[in-house]
């Protein structure tokens, strides 16, 4: 129990001292964790703590990071990007691969260590461009959508990878190993038991049901597994969630959403698969479910940690005794390594046509090898493939590969997009923005401000916290998110940070009040629509920081009141008229007061509100005193003639 | 430097070619009010004093607009029925725009010839702006030459909107010679050099 203790508080540490400080110093949060974990390496070698052991675990932060990429990614348009997946991918893969065996060989290896190497360098690291690319909001770009093609296309090539490499085994080095091996996963189970520095390779157990089964069955059961989770991704979800909703409780949420992913990877694995693989299927079937969002923020800490938690072991896994026993050879390595992959990803930008910006966040980007290489390193020596003093070697090159990505996107951020930007021409006057209208939310009020955005042809994204409502929407074809709109997670994971506006439409006032406090100190730029309950509300809104505070009963009881002017014989434009003045009059009284209002004091205490109320309230008796008309002084103004006694003061005038 | 108040009124500025390049052309020119009325006056409810005061604080006022069946979009005609009150343009006492100068800048979808005796609108195009004009006169203001295009809906609104731009900034910095333009006719994209003060215009040449 202390061991653990210990541990988690190194680590947590860690990550809390160094991240905010590389955030601010412009670094990002993955260098400022590899940072973390190169510092604590010696605490953790005096623990004598297996880094290994924990960052196998740490990976699943990996599959997490995959099934929210799949959550935002509906299946129309993951078809959408089927050329570009194999296309870059499939190139990626296998020029890297090519190139990386053609210069191992140079340097004297044999042919299957070289080919054991290429495939292992070819893959890039997934965790830290995901992380980079999501935290800087370079996702949605089309470098960003280009390099998630190619990660995903060798997220699927591990596979075939990990069917490939014990083919490539050297007979001497099975000779030499003291056990005999197998092929295929069953290696990895035998392994795990005797090589105690690399367990098991953290993507695939050691339990594998379709092992030992026929290929057929073996193939059917894969297969099953796949429908399955596309079936209950997009069937049972619904049904489950609304019952986890019976309880009430949110942290059953939080485990339902852990369960779904969980329970997604072990059954990927069970049947062979990568779970990172699978669930980012779920993620895709599950993109369209009004429970996106929810999933979305819960899963989201979790990742964030157990990703952390995997960038910080890289850096403690780095060992500097070897290191800089041969510090030329090491740099050497990696940088020629990384000089190679972004040539060939600077040639595919080429022929894929990705201009500008694009084309060196995706050349850069991706110039690393990854965790996956970890995993086939600790694969291939321990099916004799590549041997251990070589695949010590290359885990370093890796580990360092990584460790200067992110200094790699903060030359594209800080050198190369300042001068692209100042080259391109400058001609912002008619760019259609994008960004989603988030409505918080959609009962009577919210719902009509939802009708009016999509009929304008402007995308929304609504949250409600009524299960009942959400029934009721779904049966008209609304696309409505399930989710209490005052937690900040879940509007962060439905957009605010990239949102062009938000309507504040829930009934609760004082949570409407806190929510708009708490996205206007975050967002001081992002316009606010609130719909406030009454005069008051409209004060502390006003103070709160929203933009358009619209009193949700007000505007229909002006109508009704001019209603009541026609019905009483007034002419109709009159009663428009008198109207207006009315609204502007109560207007200029709302603004006079909302400056002197002050939340903290109730408005019958406040000494200054309570004078100014009185001082308007005086100013409108004298203009009923003067002529018992109130608001008509203001509406004679328009369209009146010249009065009699002008017109013959005028003519007067004309004759002299 | 004269204070120069610039009126839009375009209730399809969304549609619209010349006007909303002049519009657009006429941001970049600074020391001058823009006003965008049906921007500001979605709902066609002017502001009487603000609006007067407007008026009081500028020198010259210049209202751009389509030319609409003869006349001004609605929201303009608006505007100067409550606007221009009695006892503050004319009548009584309604001696406050004394002195200060308007001035149109219109574009016509029909071709210069359309506008004349034997072309189909059979009038020339200062014939259906005499209700400005005299409203100008009533309200003790003087009236330049409008600044106009005509084949509104075909010709290059890139050049004309060059052209308001270099009118605006004339006004502004009191390079026209506003008796000049109260001379004349119509001012086209070509004749703006005609009206400008005679050393400027030597300048120029």
């Amino acid at each position: 129990m202390t061991d653990f203790l210990v541990l988690a508080f190194v680590f947590l540490a860690a990550g809390v001292v160094a991240v905010p400080i590389a955030s601010r110093l412009g670094l990002g949060s993955v260098l400022g964790y590899l940072i973390a974990g190169v510092a604590i390496s010696p605490i953790l070698s005096a623990l004598n703590v297996d880094v290994v052991a924990i960052q196998h675990f740490a990976e699943f932060g990996v599959v997490m990071m995959l099934f929210l990429v799949g959550l935002e990614l509906e299946p129309k348009m993951l078809w959408h990007m089927r050329h570009r997946l194999l296309g870059l991918g499939g190139l990626q893969v296998g020029a890297t691969t090519v190139l990386v065996t053609g210069v191992a060989m140079v340097f004297g290896l044999t042919w299957s260590v070289a080919l054991a190497c290429g495939l292992v360098l070819a893959l890039s690291s997934t965790a830290i461009v995901l992380q980079t690319l999501n935290e800087k909001g370079l996702m949605k770009s089309d470098g960003g959508q280009a390099s998630f093609s190619v990660l995903l296309f060798q997220d699927i090539a591990v596979i075939p990878m990990l069917a490939l490499i014990p083919l490539l085994a050297l007979p001497e080095l099975a000779d030499v190993a003291s056990h005999a091996v197998g092929h295929g996963t069953e290696a990895v189970a035998e392994a795990a038991t005797h090589d105690d520095a690399h367990h098991d390779d953290g993507h695939g157990m050691n339990i594998n049901l379709v092992e030992g089964l026929p290929a057929w069955q073996a193939a059917l059961a894969t297969i099953a597994a796949i429908a399955g989770v596309i079936v209950g991704g997009a069937y049972l979800t619904t049904p489950a969630f609304r019952f986890v909703a019976m309880a009430n409780l949110r942290e059953l949420f939080v485990a339902t959403a852990l369960l779904f992913v969980i329970g997604i990877a072990l059954l990927m694995t069970l049947v062979g698969l990568s779970p990172a693989l699978g669930t980012f299927f779920a993620g895709v079937v599950l993109a369209n479910s009004e429970y996106r969002h929810e999933l979305e923020s819960d899963i989201d800490p979790f990742r964030g940690l157990l990703l952390g938690l995997f960038f910080m072991t890289v850096g403690a896994a780095v060992n500097f005794g070897v290191l800089f026993s041969s510090f030329g050879l090491f740099i050497g390595l990696t940088l020629g390594l990384m000089t190679l992959k972004a040539a060939v990803l600077f040639g595919l930008a080429w022929i894929f046509k990705l201009r500008g910006g694009d084309k060196y966040l995706f050349g850069l980007g991706l110039a690393q090898a990854g965790e996956f290489g970890f995993v086939l390193l600790s694969f291939t020596v321990a099916n004799n493939v590549i041997p251990k003093d070589i695949a010590d070697q290359l885990l370093l090159v890796v580990a360092l590969s990584m460790m200067l990505t992110p200094l790699l996107f903060i030359l594209y951020e800080k050198v190369i997009l300042p001068r692209l930007v100042e080259d391109s021409d400058r001609d912002a006057d008619e760019i259609d923005e994008t960004g989603q209208i988030i409505i918080a939310g959609h009962g009577r009020f919210g719902g009509v401000i939802n009708r009016m955005m999509r009929a304008a042809g402007y995308s929304t994204t609504v949250l409600d916290y009524s299960s009942s409502q959400l029934d009721r929407l779904r049966r008209f074809g609304v696309k409505v998110f399930f989710g209490d709109a005052t937690r900040a997670d879940l509007l962060h994971a439905a957009g605010i940070h990239e949102a062009r506006l938000l309507v504040v439409a829930i009934d609760q006032r004082e949570a409407a009040t806190e929510l708009v406090r708490h996205v206007r100190h975050e967002h001081p730029k992002l316009g606010i629509v609130a719909r406030a309950v009454d005069r008051h509300h409209v004060y502390e809104l006003y103070a709160a920081g929203a933009t358009h505070i619209v009193r949700d009963t007000f505007d229909s009881a002006v109508r009704a009141g001019r209603s009541a002017y026609e019905e009483l014989g007034m002419h109709a434009f009159d009663a428009e008229m008198l109207a207006r003045a009315f609204v502007d009059d109560d207007k200029a009284s709302l603004v006079a007061l909302a400056s002197v209002y002050d939340p903290s004091i109730a408005a019958h205490e406040n000494e200054e509100y309570l004078a100014k109320v009185k001082e308007l309230v005086s100013q409108r008796d004298d203009i009923l005193s003067g002529n018992g008309k109130a608001f008509l002084v203001r509406t004679d103004r328009g369209w009146t003639p010249p009065s009699r006694e002008d017109l013959d003061a005028e003519q007067e005038a004309e004759k002299t | 430097m004269a204070k120069v108040i610039h009126y839009y009124a375009h209730p399809g500025h969304r549609f619209s070619h010349a006007n909303k390049a002049m519009w657009q052309a006429a941001q970049a020119v600074d020391g001058v009010t823009r006003v965008d009325l049906y921007g500001e006056y979605p709902r066609h409810d002017v502001k009487i004093d603000k609006e007067q005061q407007r008026l009081l604080d500028h020198d010259v006022i210049v209202f751009q607009f389509p030319v609409f069946w003869y006349s001004a979009p609605s929201l303009l005609k608006e505007w100067i029925d409550l606007t221009l009150e009695h006892g503050f343009a004319y009548g009584k006492d309604g001696d406050k725009l004394r002195d200060k100068w308007m001035m149109l800048a219109v574009t016509a979808a029909g071709p210069e010839a359309a506008y004349s005796e034997g072309g189909y609108q059979h009038f020339p195009l200062r014939t259906f702006l005499t209700p400005f004009e005299q409203t100008a006169r009533l309200s003790k203001m003087r009236f330049a030459a409008p600044y106009v295009l005509h084949d509104a809906l075909k010709s290059d609104p890139s050049a004309h909107a060059a052209g308001f731009v270099e009118l605006l900034e004339g006004l502004r910095d009191d390079r026209i010679d506003l008796e000049k333009a109260e001379a004349v006719e119509c001012l086209y994209r070509d004749s703006i050099a005609s009206v400008l003060h005679r050393s400027e215009g030597s300048l120029a040449q």
